[in-house]
């Protein structure tokens, strides 16, 4: 059942929240041990919360435009009282006493909280095996990863384990486990969520984004995440009308699609090549002028990113040094072996790499040549993007190069998996809208998705486009 | 051989803001460890800093105030180096586009007055404080400075001798709270002072290898800690030992008196400095720079000329007088009291900084209530006070923090101005000198001088020195 039908039951009483919160929280129990989708499930508050709903609406009073509805949460997203440790053994026990900005918007729209997700540690990685308490497995192969590092939100819509869920995304980490998951994912524009609460991994980067069954839902959720706050001074102004679902149904005629060439080069796979292509005709009989484009810098682009995130997470992840609260060594011989000790014994190999990775291109002698001039591929990549914006609607590309591999497959070969965010990391360089919705399967039966990507601030179009194309697909 | 010392200083202010730089948390000095926290300025994972607006206008003001090129566009960057006291494991500072550049300072010199030119002012964030436990194997932290903003004004290596440097400082810091900008409190650490230093040959044009000095709290020690490094450099030279003077921090130690090493270029952190991704670039608007403008109170180069033209000062003495904030303020305060401009301005710059500098203190210290001086000065001016007398009830004001006319009636000093009771003692005084009133008559009018000062020794002090003048010399005349 999608956010909305089960939203209009519980208000409608033809059941409770109560209800539902029960069924999906039986479901996980039962189902998520083949999964492993969640880190933390909050059975008690979640049901808590769902009898306050229903005590609102059997009153008759007001309730919020996700009234009742389960929501999972990644668990990169700080949850006041619950326990939010970016799957690492550093925030193993770390419960935050506040809640980010989207879980405050969240809970005064009524939604339940029921669980937070797993993920790969601190967000690094594509394939949610880097979390260090368990490995998330594909809901359409348990011997296949579910993308990452949002796996376990992608997967726990994907199993409906969950009707909808949040992510983060700071180089693909919601459009990849979406399009692994066959999920709809998307990554909103740079600063039209509120990044207050969300654990930082690469800052000029990070977005949260919602997973749900189907695009309605996702329109639904960021409108209920977006907006400007004061708590997060990246957060833009520029935002705009949020009711995302107005107009959804308008359809794509008349609109210019591009389709840049540069994402369909080596490397990419026949079938997710030939699904992505049958999409593209569907647009065209809806109307849309589908166009090739060039956007020959995105090349650059994957090395950039690895360059500008690893620098800001070696410096967002410094704080974690055993002296105030996180994971601390047993024994030590002083201030800085504490700090040293506890960070070796608590970081997993990824963020190990990243943090190495970012603090040599930050250090003297290095910047330069490194830091600054991927500054200056992000910015010339962004100009890029604009200039297409400026005479297309919309772009269309591939999500991942790849069907989602097999468990350990690519763990020991660091340099392969990063080349799986080859399509989704220029998106984030250029701060640009960008949402996976599923399009097809391979012969195996894996899902596949499309990548629609629109101007800053280009929601409601992009939102417009996957309606349709769902629709067409179906 | 001589040698010609070149000086330049870091300035640490902190802003006169209620609240932090980054979070709603108050600035308050002394209150409980760790009150005035919250998960942001801890740094807790998730949180994001929010520039506090009134940073930027104080450092702007800051700017304006001391003459500075305003950077209209700026932003903020991270400084990367672990230390407990640190809770981000970053400051969140400025790097390479501070808030404002090039500014300057004027100083008295003993050659006269000269400019001392200022480099930069950037904003930044404080860190908190170690507590070390004597008898403990840790150490406690403090976070309650935490986020408190500074400004860090970095001067070019334009002093030339050790008072110089006192002298700029003294000068920055008056600027500084003339404007409202920081409270300056050197003892409370609201301003910190860093030095640099370094000696060459006279006539030599570049700069040899410099010194920087750290932990300096006091005017006081800023003079001590370089005359001792400014020796240590020269007997180094003298000697042919200076490779010895290497790039390096030393630490002042005020107990010992000398400087000793902190680390050297070495052991030097890398920063990795970068531009700080959670906040976006600052933007200065021209209102805010007209503002600042429009709202600049008196600063010390005005109070000066105003002081010159209202109290008819000479210019030494007012520049002694507004060369701190409160000190000015004091000398105003009594001369609103009703005490004379000339003889405040000279007990104070007299008897006043006298026992400043026999005492330590610093004159925002100074134990004397300003009403209090001013009934001092109207007991003199209305002759029930001789000068003599005031000058010990002031040295027991200073020392007791009592009322004057406690101390007169204690100790009996309350001035004759009976002429009656002054005649009695003229008359004494005349049979008992024969011989000086016979030098009065014979032309030497002086010798009245050695008859007052009898009539003042008879009394113990307390005749009216210019009543027993003219009683002597009118009795003389009818001898």
């Amino acid at each position: 059942m999608s956010v909305e039908a089960l939203r209009d039951g519980i208000r409608n009483k033809a059941f409770t929240s109560e209800e539902i919160v029960k069924f999906y929280i039986e479901k996980i129990k039962k189902e998520d041990g083949n999964i492993n989708s969640y880190l933390t499930i909050c059975e008690e508050k979640a049901l808590q919360d769902a009898r306050i709903v229903d005590e609102k609406i059997s009153k008759g009073e007001a309730v919020g435009k996700l009234a009742g509805v389960p929501i999972a949460i990644k668990d990169n997203i700080c949850t006041d009282g619950i326990k939010t440790t970016c799957a690492s053994k550093m925030l193993e026990d770390f419960i935050p006493p506040y809640d980010a900005t989207v879980v405050k918007k969240l809970k005064a729209e009524d939604a339940i909280i029921i669980g937070k997700t797993n993920m790969d540690e601190f967000a690094m990685g594509s394939s949610t095996e880097n979390s260090a308490f368990k490995v998330t497995k594909n809901p359409h192969d348990l011997e296949r990863v579910p993308g990452g590092s949002s796996g376990g939100s992608a997967a726990a819509v994907g199993a409906k384990l969950a009707p909808f869920s949040l992510g983060s995304d700071t180089g693909g980490s919601i459009r990849q486990p979406a399009a692994f998951c066959g999920v709809v994912g998307l990554k909103p524009t740079y600063g039209s969520v509120s990044r207050f609460g969300l654990i930082a991994f690469g800052s000029s980067l990070d977005q949260i984004g919602p997973f749900a069954n189907n695009v309605r839902d996702c329109a639904l959720a960021l409108e209920v995440i977006a907006g400007t706050d004061p708590l997060d001074n990246t957060s833009s102004n520029k935002i705009g009308s949020t009711d995302y679902l107005k107009g959804i149904e308008d359809g794509v005629k008349g609109m210019k699609i591009g389709v840049p060439k540069e994402f369909f080069g080596e490397g990419l796979d026949a079938e997710i090549k030939e699904a992505i292509l049958t999409s593209i005709e569907k647009l065209k009989s809806l109307g849309a002028e589908i166009e090739e484009i060039s956007l020959p810098i995105t090349d650059a682009g994957l090395s950039a990113y690895y360059v500008i995130s690893s620098a800001e997470a070696s410096s967002n992840l410094a704080r974690f040094d055993g002296i105030r609260y996180g994971y601390r060594a047993k024994e030590f011989e002083d201030v800085y072996d504490l700090m040293e000790k506890s960070r070796t014994e608590a970081f997993g190999d990824e963020v190990k790499r990243r943090i190495m990775l970012g603090t040599y291109v930050l250090s003297s002698g290095y910047y330069d040549a490194y830091y600054k001039r991927a500054l200056k591929l992000k910015k010339k990549i962004k100009e890029e993007f604009k200039e297409v914006f400026e005479k297309y609607d919309l772009i269309i590309s591939p999500v991942s190069p790849v069907l989602p591999f097999k468990c350990g497959e690519k763990k020991n070969n660091p340099l392969e998996m990063y080349l799986a965010d080859i399509y989704t990391v220029n998106i984030n360089l250029a701060g640009i809208p960008g949402i996976s919705i599923p399009c097809g399967t391979s012969k195996n039966g894996l899902p596949i998705g499309l990548q629609i990507l629109g101007p800053h601030f280009g929601e409601s179009k992009i939102l417009k486009a996957a309606f349709a194309l769902e629709g067409a697909l179906k | 051989m001589s040698y010609e010392t070149i000086i330049g200083l870091e300035i640490h202010a902190e802003l006169n803001t209620k609240t932090k730089i980054f979070c709603n948390c108050s600035t308050k000095f002394g209150s409980k460890p760790n009150e005035n926290t919250c998960p942001i300025c801890m740094g807790l994972p998730g949180t994001l800093p929010v520039l506090n607006e009134e940073v930027v206008h104080l450092a702007v003001k800051a700017g304006t105030a001391l003459s500075c090129k305003i950077n209209k566009l700026n932003k903020m960057d991270r400084k990367n180096y672990f230390y407990p006291d640190l809770p981000k494991a970053y400051q969140i500072s400025q790097f390479d586009l501070p808030i404002c550049g090039e500014g300057h300072v004027e100083i008295e010199t003993a050659d006269g007055k000269r400019t001392v030119r200022l480099n930069r002012i950037h904003i930044e964030e404080d860190a908190g404080k170690l507590v070390h436990m004597e008898y403990e194997p840790y150490s406690l932290i403090d976070y309650n400075r935490v986020g408190v903003p500074l400004i860090e004004i970095v001067s070019e290596p334009d002093m030339r001798s050790p008072q110089e440097a006192v002298t700029f400082l003294r000068n920055l810091k008056a600027i500084l709270e003339y404007s409202g900008i920081s409270d300056c409190r050197m003892e409370q650490g609201s301003l910190r002072c860093d030095a640099n230093i370094s000696l060459r040959k006279v006539g030599q044009e570049e700069y040899n290898t410099k010194v920087e000095i750290k932990n300096i709290n006091s005017f006081r020690e800023l003079q001590k800690a370089l005359e001792k490094e400014e020796k240590r450099q020269k007997e180094l030279y003298d000697y042919g030992e200076e490779f010895r003077i290497v790039q390096e921090t030393r630490r002042w130690d005020a107990g010992k008196g000398k400087t000793v090493t902190m680390r050297t270029k070495e052991d030097a952190n890398d920063y990795r400095y970068f531009p700080e991704p959670d906040i976006i670039p600052i933007v200065i608007k021209d209102s805010i720079i007209d503002g600042v403008k429009d709202e600049m109170p008196e600063l010390p180069v005005q109070r000066r000329e105003r002081f010159i033209a209202e109290y008819s000062l000479t210019e030494k003495e007012v520049d002694i007088l507004v060369s701190d904030k409160f000190f000015s303020e004091y000398y105003e305060g009594l001369v609103l009291l009703g005490a004379d401009a000339k003889s405040a301005c000279n007990w104070m710059l007299t008897d006043m900084l006298r026992l400043v500098k026999q005492k330590e203190i610093e004159v925002e210290e100074i134990p004397v209530k300003k009403e209090d001086m001013a009934s001092l000065l109207k007991m003199v001016a209305d002759k029930k006070l001789s000068v003599t007398s005031a000058k010990s009830v002031f040295e027991d004001m200073f020392n007791t923090g009592k009322h004057p006319e406690e101390i007169v009636k204690e100790k009996g000093l309350v001035q004759i101005s009976d002429s009656g009771a002054i005649e009695e003692i003229a008359i004494a005084v005349l049979q008992a000198n024969p011989q000086s009133v016979a030098d009065y008559k014979g032309g030497k009018t002086q010798a009245v001088g050695y008859l007052v000062g009898q009539v003042m020794k008879q009394s113990k002090g307390k005749a009216n020195p210019q009543m027993a003048k003219e009683i002597l010399e009118s009795k003389i005349k009818d001898m």
